[in-house]
């Protein structure tokens, strides 16, 4: 079969895709064959895709009610066994939210996309933002941690998603992939590698006997191992606090455990989950942490000030969530300013403020979205910064 | 699960305890509410079936109908606020050999999941809906809700209520629901028969359950116990299957229509699905590959 057959999951070779495109075809790559969704700008060329795709390498798409109902039903279809996701952006992101909660809660491995646009409300449907960061880490009530991707580059959503589907299915979790409207509509070279060069993470089946099955037992790492609904397991989840067979227990002892480990099991492995990309960081005296399309942005005014013979280093956040904190406070040791452009009014930017204002000077760049960074604006505040 | 190993003696136990999760046993209903009679109705139809249970999948939304899921012995989902159904969707989607039946209150499934209803509905979705109606939010404390009849005094209709509610097999039918009937918490061989005929045939089917809410809907309203609203049901319900849905409208504490009011047969979701891109997309068309599978268990610790 050609490789650029359409009943081929897997388009080996090189294409000229945008970045929705590729997080199709990645999340094809990645096993994904469940997808609900509701169409949104900018993200329905993701839909459009697996709606093409799906019923050519097996598949399912189906286009829900709303919002909700899209999330709803990805936790449903993974519970019944499938690798599932959902696609949406600014405001169908909002409407997730709850269910979002419900997939922490009980969790389920999958994976969001959020093709970000400028907010809030209806806001820029059609023009770039990065303001749902904040959203993507604490957008559900009640206390969690999530893992978050940026990636910055059609090649980079192809790839990344596959890590995404990886990272929920290893922390068992909904993981947001959180695109932007330009990384969504930017057309680039993307790279398909060859079948058997992609790794695919297994689901965290769960082994032992059935007797002995507990939904929320946890293994050494934190996380339990998982089964599917038809199985004979018989098994209860429930969004309420819950004991490790799954049954409610409403007190606050049961609270701590449940939510403990929730939060613990990524946040103790923030160092193994994060994925950092660093250039020229070991002597500089300016780091530039960025991400998503800010980070391609942030390569001109780099390089703008190196002509200037200004050392700066380049530090992108590939995983915004759970933050790095450890490398941060690293590099804020030995650099005199990082310099952060992020297109909203300053959401990662408090948690690299609070790790890195004590040790360095830090400099936010906001953007109120619909346009990229100027990059003489970056360039100016690492002028200023290596001062 | 682990009560099953529990050794049960014939003699003191119930023939559908191995349909419960006795550890979870006692419940939190009220006495004389109608949901431990709906629930047994609901076992006792999927013992009838033959349906092996390990197929059989329980979705539930929020509410007192919402903790059904919790007490019975299947593969059971407790989810958010209204969407069981779509929740219900998904599974079934991924996992076409189950059988999935979404067991929720009026609240739940007409008002803030209303929109999931009316959709699963219109494209007769392979799952199964029980809507247990009591006529009132009674989790939260008796509030009024979309099925609330008009002059019912609920905590939000201090001086009873004026909204038009709706008539929700009528509202499912001209959905395009296959199958909807109604009945109440006394018509307990009816509603043994109904989720039967449900869970046996294929595509969506609605079934309304009326019934006693004793603690904050019956005691505001004045009308004693659930036991006292059994009688009134006896006493007021009219059969009438095939009855025009139109026709089924409840005021308050006046004649209940119930019966099987719809049983067609219609193309289902997943029906319609296969046939259509199998002839549209021709040769090329890949059914579902069906869920992940799971290593076979080792039995090894």
């Amino acid at each position: 079969m050609a490789a650029n057959e359409l009943t081929n999951p897997l388009l080996t070779g090189a294409h000229y895709w945008d970045g929705d495109f590729a997080c199709a075809e990645g999340a094809i790559a990645a096993g994904c064959r469940f997808l609900a969704g509701y169409p949104i700008t900018p993200s329905t060329e993701i839909a459009e895709r697996m709606a093409e795709r799906f019923p050519l390498v097996g598949g399912t798409y189906i286009q829900m009610e709303d919002e909700l109902a899209s999330m709803a039903a990805v936790l449903g279809a993974a519970w019944g066994g499938a690798r599932a996701m959902t696609v949406t952006s600014g405001p169908g992101f909002s409407l997730m939210q709850e269910n979002i909660g419900l997939g922490v809660m009980t969790e389920t491995p999958c994976v969001v996309v959020n093709v970000q646009r400028g907010g809030p409300s209806t806001g820029l449907p059609t023009l770039t933002g990065q303001q749902d960061m904040m959203q993507a880490r604490w957008g559900s009530h009640g206390d969690y941690e999530i893992i978050a991707l940026c990636p910055s580059s059609p090649q980079e959503c192809f790839d990344l998603v596959i890590r995404a589907f990886n990272l929920s299915e290893r922390y068992r979790l909904p993981v947001m992939f959180m695109m932007d409207e330009c990384i969504g509509h930017m057309t680039e070279k993307v790279v398909v590698p060859r079948p058997g060069k992609i790794h695919v993470s297994q689901r965290r089946w769960y082994r032992g006997k059935k007797e002995h099955y507990k939904p929320y037992l946890p293994g050494k790492d934190g996380v339990p191992p998982m089964v599917r609904a038809g199985d004979d397991f018989r098994f209860h989840i429930t969004g309420l606090t819950h004991d490790e067979r799954g049954y409610p227990v409403i007190n606050a002892a049961c609270q701590k455990t449940c939510v403990s480990r929730l939060v613990n099991k990524i946040k103790d492995n923030t160092d193994q989950i994060a994925i950092l990309e660093e250039e020229g960081t070991e002597d500089a005296d300016v780091v530039v942490v960025s991400y998503g399309i800010s980070s391609r942005v942030a390569t001109r005014a780099i390089a703008l000030a190196r002509a200037r013979g200004i050392k700066v280093g380049s530090l992108r956040l590939v995983t915004v969530w759970p933050f790095p904190e450890n490398r941060i406070r690293e590099l804020a040791r030995k650099a005199k300013c990082m310099v952060m452009p992020e297109i909203n009014m300053g959401q990662v930017y408090l948690e690299l403020e609070r790790i890195a204002g004590t040790l360095c000077k830090t400099t936010l760049l906001p953007h109120c979205g619909g346009w990229v960074h100027d990059p003489q604006d970056i360039l100016e505040a690492i002028v200023q910064g290596a001062k | 699960m682990r009560h099953l190993d529990r050794q049960v003696d014939p003699e003191h136990s119930h023939p559908l305890e191995p349909y419960l999760r006795m550890d979870r046993i006692p419940h939190i209903w009220c006495s004389t509410c109608g949901l431990g009679t709906v629930v047994n109705a609901f076992l006792t139809a999927v013992k009838a079936s033959g349906i092996p249970r390990e197929k059989i999948a329980v979705v539930s939304g929020i509410g007192c109908t919402g903790r059904a899921a919790g007490y019975v012995n299947f593969d059971s989902f407790h989810t958010t606020h209204g969407r069981a159904i779509p929740f219900a969707t998904g599974l079934k989607l991924a996992n076409p050999d189950l059988t999935v039946i979404v067991i929720s209150g009026d609240g739940d499934l007409v008002a803030i999941g209303g929109n999931h209803l009316i959709h699963a509905a219109r494209r007769n979705m392979d799952i199964n809906i029980l809507c247990v109606n009591n006529f009132n939010y009674a989790m939260t404390g008796g509030q009024f809700g979309p099925t609330t009849p008009k002059t019912a005094r609920t905590t939000t209709t201090p001086y009873g209520s004026f909204e038009h509610p709706f008539n929700v097999p009528f509202l499912v039918d001209s959905c395009g629901a296959t199958y909807v009937a109604r009945w109440t918490a006394l018509h307990v061989r009816h509603v043994t028969t109904a989720i039967q005929e449900a869970l046996t045939r294929r595509g969506f089917s609605f079934i309304e359950v009326i019934s006693p809410c004793p603690t904050v809907y019956a005691r505001r309203n004045r009308l004693g116990s659930g036991l006292d609203l059994l009688q009134f049901y006896r006493d007021n319900s009219i059969i009438k299957n095939g009855v025009d849905t139109r026709e089924c409208d409840i005021r308050f504490q006046e004649e209940l229509i119930v019966g099987k009011f719809v049983d067609v047969e219609k193309p289902t979701y997943l029906d319609t699905m296969s046939e259509y891109l199998r002839e549209s997309v021709g040769e090329r068309y890949m059914p579902y590959v069906g869920p992940m599978q799971p290593p076979q268990p080792d039995n090894g610790d």
